[in-house]
């Protein structure tokens, strides 16, 4: 590890200008993803502002038809939570115990890795991102490989989910980091369906011509006919593009037979 | 910098860099060799302690981090004239070769029986040991011993 | 009836209670005062000619001690890093060893292999220092590709072709003949995956240099410290033998890779010479991906001839092995006398050839990992079993009955080179079979079927080969030391025993083990028994942990030495007792005089011996301590029947094992405890090589699979429960009749997965590891 001035700010502001007097800094939340990177020297900050002791970021809250996690929650937290079970099955299966006991909803999606599993259900359940000072659509939020609608310094205090009729979260581990080589969650509402889709592309997307198909016929036959595009997907030593995009259909047809 | 934590019941103070991890303070500040380090992308789980209660990765926390923390390793949880059931159990089944991985398997064993409510099958503890890798075992002995301690904790 | 303690009793183990209360002693948790820290600075390129190496940056990091470079080294005269197994080929000619010095000079020749090392106050320091080494490095094109590495560019000047040697065993004429004769021809295309060996403990080095005496120290991770001591003094040159004591104090797992000598523990013990302070190295993991001796890495066509009634008539086997960038320690042995002297198997195949060119190529160097060529043999003869009987739709079961080797044809001449001195390999099928219901596996593949999932079966009757021996007989094919072992067996005053074995425990429990058999053998209480391994500064030379050979090497010698304990004993118990040495019985710890009720306790012997009043001191030396050193007549031959029945989802490709039986023949068995747990180990290890394990190398020689990101471990959730069973067929040549257990699960598991998986999709083969695109790919027929 380089070394770098490490911080522990009680307020958001504390945190934030901690941040803009820095000269390279970076939050830090579980450390999950942030500290193996500070440990193989793959990232020098000037300064670590950790964001633990600010109280008021953690919990799950449901108010009116919309869950609310806080930017600090862990993913145990989540995964013990029932207000949408198919969130807190997908939190469940982030990872191990020890990365769940430590590792933040925040964290996870200020990261964007594109193998993380949370940001299928904040494309998939209509999720808003709240930072100090303003909010962001979760359609809007994933924009690329890593990258995010967050400006530099921003901090997410919470993300709100729209408690669905009925969801479900399939997920394909890699199986060596168990990240996700493909994961998706398929949410209804009413006669809405939402399909969100992570591990297969740069960042999460909604799957629009599976939602389109089971718009008509919410039954796993009807993915049959619907062809992925996996021209733009990842491909690795685990997984092809080809078998991504094969999974994609795998996985949302089970998350449908699972609806029921 | 100075931090401040309660390492297997007793308070101390430790002078550490900002970039020191847990498994540092506890390794080479304080000479806790127990807990060891066999990876460094945070997958093994020999590193794996208690913090506040929970089973943590010790590689994946800085020191800071970990500043007022209850924090317990292998070496508060029993010893050989009183060892914890598991560690108990871990030598009734012979859950153990090399014993490199073993502190870390103890301590979570202990943190995913003490959250399981008694109710753990050979499929959750399987589960629950996702994070602890061993190549000496085939893990067959480390469930066995697992589901035992369940019985006697 | 075993004792509690004694042998064949599930003693728990004595071991345990340091390891689970945090209590080890492993090299990492050793600091030695005023210790430096050693940071190695590895190529990024997997072959590039190194034009020049600037350390004056490094060393004026803050924190720096010393920067050291392989011309450093080289002007010390510090030698190559040596391979201790000479092969000839066909032609007769040596095999070819390009140099292999421990820091390179000229030239890096993998990603990671080291080309400078930096020493600092701190590991931080260090590690600051490294990074600002500058090397001048010249790009040249990597070699990866094995199956094409012999037309490739040429990597080590010295080594036309790259190849090694091109080695050969068997009769081909006769072999040639058979096929000729053959009503069926059974062909396999194979490719043993590259395996990384991954003990949890990464390698570590503590060197220390005392000036005043002018002698070394060196704690470090060696399955073997004499050896390790050995290559170090007469090849290496770091000091003489008598100045260099090598300790290997708990070692968190080997499974071969820690029987080398490396780079780092060479550069660790001769830069305490240099900066005159201990110097300390503990492998992070991602150097242990790019620098620990890889496993493996074989591309085969393997041909089974047979008559019409399934009888094997020939077996034709030609490989390539990679041999990585240089030539590790026992990297020669591996893919020919442990691989083409096993490819007989359990059966009667009367005339099998072989023929192995070993390559080198631009990636880690490649050595024995658990099972050391036997399971790659393993996999060439089962698969072809497999492929036989499904392609002459005889069952799999049947084929091999009907080509065991017999109980009634022990001692038995293999083609390849062995004899087999016992074993009943029918035995360990029946038991198998019935502990798997193989009556009930149509029923269990229908079931399968209706729930949209597809069943499989596969068999593997391995055989291997433990206890590499006898020396002269490995000396003359090249083995360049000794196979024996010592085991030294010393009786305190009072009674209790301390035994100092040359063999050495990384998990294999040989603190238990040889306790019992000494507690068994001497009647002295298994906790006054205590055993020590693992340091060059007390026990005799000796060869070390590897190969299955711990208990049948090492065990036989402690045997030996005991005998002679028991020998004296008698001498003494007779004077003591006024009788004749020959009237003397020893049983159960007391010496009698036969026919009589005149007895003496083994501690009153041992108290005579050394406080020598009434005692033949004009014929006896007083004292009781006895060493021996045992050479194996022969190998020792376990086998066994493994069975594995997996269920795979065709949509996904993922395949779970459902059932692993492994009834497996070591002979007697100390610890049926430790047994089961070995096998356990290797099983993981073996079922790891079929669906999880591979070290993947990109075109351009770069490690894909570096870490635990990419590189799939078996982890808890992978790996079913195991169903363990033993036969027995007593071992005939050594006194405890055993056979070794350490390797047979990463022997016989991988081909009976493999032929469950093919058995599951109804195709002729998969690639290993069968991952789920792979597996995915299969179905439908790709
Ligand atoms: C062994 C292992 C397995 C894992 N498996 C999975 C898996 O299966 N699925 C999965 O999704 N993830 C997995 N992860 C990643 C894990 O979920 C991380 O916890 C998560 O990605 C990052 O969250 P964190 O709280 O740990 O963030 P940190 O590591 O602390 O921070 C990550 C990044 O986010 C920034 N950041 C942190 N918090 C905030 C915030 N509130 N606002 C703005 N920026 C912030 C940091 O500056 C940093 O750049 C795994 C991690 C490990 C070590
Ligand atoms: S050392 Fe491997 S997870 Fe901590
Ligand atoms: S006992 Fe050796 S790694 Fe688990």
């Amino acid at each position: 590890m380089y070394q770098f001035n490490y911080h522990r700010p009680s307020t958001l502001d504390e945190a934030t200008s901690l941040m803009a007097g820095a000269e390279d800094g970076v939050y830090l939340s579980g450390g999950m993803t942030l500290i193996p990177t500070l440990k193989q020297r793959l990232a020098s900050p000037s300064d670590v502002i950790d964001l633990g002791a600010i109280p008021g970021l953690t919990g799950v809250t449901l108010n009116d038809g919309t869950v609310s996690v806080g930017g600090m929650t862990r993913h145990g937290e989540v995964a013990a939570s029932d207000a949408i079970p198919a969130l807190a099955d997908l939190a469940s299966r982030i990872g191990d115990a020890h990365v769940r006991n430590r590792g933040t909803i925040g964290g996870s999606i200020a990261n964007s890795d594109p193998a993380a599993d949370y940001p299928a259900a904040v494309v998939a359940l209509g999720a808003t991102v709240h930072t100090a000072n303003r909010s962001i659509a979760g359609g809007d939020y994933f924009t690329g490989l890593f990258e995010t609608a967050l400006h530099d310094g921003e901090i997410v205090t919470s993300v709100d989910f729209c408690v669905p009729d009925a969801a479900a979260y399939e997920k394909f581990p890699n199986p060596a980091s168990r990240y996700a080589v493909v994961g998706v969650m398929v949410a209804r509402c009413g006669d809405c369906v939402c399909v969100g889709v992570t591990g297969a592309g740069a960042c999460a997307f909604r799957a629009t011509a599976l939602e389109e198909a089971l718009a008509t016929d919410f039954s796993p036959g009807a993915v049959d006919g619907v062809g992925v595009d996996h021209s733009e997907f990842n491909s690795d030593i685990h997984a092809s593009a080809e078998f991504r995009g094969h999974l994609v259909g795998v996985l949302t047809k089970r998350a449908v037979a699972r609806i029921g | 910098m100075e931090i401040t934590l309660t390492v297997n019941g007793a308070a101390r103070t430790v002078d550490v860099a900002d970039n020191a991890l847990l498994v540092d303070v506890l390794r080479e500040s304080l000479g806790l060799t127990g807990t060891h380090v066999g990876c460094d992308t945070s997958q093994c789980g020999a590193c794996v302690v208690h913090m506040n209660g929970d089973a943590v990765k010790s590689c994946t926390v800085l020191a800071g981090q970990a500043d007022g923390a209850d924090v317990t390793t292998i070496e508060g949880i029993g010893d050989p004239d009183a060892l914890h059931p598991m560690q108990e159990a871990f030598r009734d089944n012979h859950a153990l070769q090399c014993g490199f991985c073993t502190p870390g398997m103890i301590m979570s064993a202990i943190d995913l029986v003490q959250k399981g409510g008694g109710s753990l099958d050979e499929t959750a503890v399987r589960d629950g040991l996702e994070g602890n890798l061993c190549r000496c075992t085939g893990y067959h002995n480390i469930v066995k011993a697992v589901l035992a301690a369940q019985s006697s904790m | 009836m075993a004792s509690e303690t004694g042998i064949g009793a599930s003693v728990k183990r004595k071991e345990d209670a340091r390891f689970i209360t945090g209590a080890g002693n492993y090299t990492d948790d050793i600091n030695a005062a005023g210790q430096t820290y050693a940071v190695f600075v590895r190529s990024p390129y997997p072959r590039a000619k190194i034009n020049g190496v600037d350390t004056a940056a490094a060393a004026a990091t803050d924190g720096v001690v010393a920067v050291f470079t392989g011309a450093d080294l080289a002007a010390d005269e510090i030698g190559d890093l040596p391979c201790g197994w000479l092969v000839k080929s066909k032609d007769g000619s040596d095999m070819v060893a390009p140099p292999h010095p421990p820091i390179a000079t000229q030239a890096v020749n993998y990603v990671g292999e080291p080309y400078a090392v930096v020493i600092g106050e701190t590991l931080e320091a260090a590690k600051n220092g490294a990074e600002a080494v500058d090397a001048d490095f010249e790009e040249l094109p990597a070699v990866v590709d094995l199956a094409t590495a012999a037309s490739a560019d040429q990597i080590h000047e010295s080594v036309p072709n790259n190849q090694a040697y091109d080695w050969e065993l068997g009769d081909k004429a006769a072999t040639d003949a058979a096929f000729d004769n053959a009503d069926h021809v059974a062909t396999v295309d194979i490719v043993n995956n590259r395996l990384i060996p991954n003990a949890i403990e990464p390698r570590a080095a503590l060197g220390e240099y005392d000036a005043a005496a002018g002698t070394y120290t060196l704690h470090t991770t060696s399955q073997n410290p004499h050896l390790e001591r050995l290559v170090l003094a007469a090849f290496v040159n770091v000091a003489p033998e008598a100045r260099l004591r090598v300790i290997s104090p708990d070692v968190g797992g080997g499974f071969g890779s820690k029987i080398f000598v490396y780079a780092e523990e060479t550069a660790v013990i001769w830069a305490a010479g240099k900066v005159r302070r201990p110097v300390k190295w503990r492998a992070e993991r991602s150097e242990s991906f790019l620098a620990d001796c890889h496993g493996r890495d074989h591309v085969t066509t393997a041909q089974l001839a047979l008559a019409q009634d399934g009888k094997f008539l020939g077996l034709r086997v030609k490989t390539k092995a990679n041999m990585g960038a240089y030539l590790s320690t026992f990297a020669s042995s591996v893919p020919t006398y442990l691989y083409g002297t096993l490819m007989a198997g359990q059966y009667t195949t009367p005339a099998i050839y072989v023929e192995v060119q070993s390559l080198y190529t631009n990636t880690a160097p490649v050595d024995a990992y658990r099972g050391a060529g036997r399971p790659e043999a393993t996999y060439v003869v089962e698969r072809c079993v497999e492929t036989a009987a499904r392609e002459m739709s005889i069952d799999p079961a049947e084929i091999r009955r009907r080509n065991f080797i017999q109980p009634g044809d022990f001692p038995y001449d293999t083609p390849v080179a062995l004899t087999y001195d016992t074993g009943d390999y029918e035995a360990s099928l029946d038991k198998a079979l019935e502990h798997i219901d193989y009556a009930g596996f149509g029923a269990r593949r229908a079931a399968s079927e209706s729930a949209g999932r597809k069943r499989g079966i596969g068999f593997s009757c391995y055989i291997e080969a433990c206890g590499l021996a006898p020396s002269q007989v490995a000396i003359s094919l090249g083995a360049g030391v000794g196979l024996f072992e010592v085991g030294e067996v010393r009786v305190d005053v009072t009674g209790s025993v301390t035994v100092v074995t040359g063999s050495h425990s990384h998990g294999q429990s040989h603190e238990t083990t040889f306790a019992q058999i000494i507690s068994d053998k001497l009647g002295v209480p298994f906790e006054n028994v205590t055993v020590l391994h693992g340091d060059t500064g007390r026990s005799d030379y000796a060869l070390g942990t590897y190969g299955s050979r711990s208990l049948a090497v090492g065990g036989s010698a402690i045997i030996s030495a005991t005998d002679k304990i028991i020998a004296k004993g008698k001498k003494i118990a007779a004077h003591i007792l006024e009788a004749q040495e020959d009237q003397m019985e020893f049983a159960d710890g007391t010496f009698t005089v036969v026919d009589s009720n005149q007895s003496i306790t083994f501690p009153e012997v041992a108290f005579a011996a050394y406080v020598p009043q009434n005692y033949p001191l004009e014929e006896l030396e007083p004292g009781l301590s006895e060493k021996a050193f045992y050479d194996p007549p022969n190998f020792t031959y376990p086998a066994g029947a493994h069975i594995c029945e997996v269920e795979v989802d065709p949509d996904t490709g993922v395949v779970d094992i459902v059932d692993f039986v492994a009834v497996d023949d070591f002979g007697h068995v100390v610890n049926p405890m430790i047994v089961e747990g070995q096998v356990h180990g290797g099983l993981a290890q073996g079922i790891g090589q079929a669906l999880l394990e591979h070290g993947v190398y990109d075109d351009t020689g770069q490690l894909l699979s570096g870490s635990y990101m990419d590189y799939t471990m078996p982890r808890a959730d992978d790996l079913p429960s195991f169903t363990v069973d033993t036969t027995v067929t007593p071992c005939t040549h050594n006194p405890l009749g055993v056979k070794g257990c350490g390797e047979a699960g990463a022997i016989g598991s991988t081909a009976a997965v493999m032929n469950a998986v093919t058995d599951a999709l109804g195709v002729a083969s998969v690639p290993m590891p069968a991952t789920p695109e792979t597996v995915w790919r299969a179905a439908r027929g790709e």
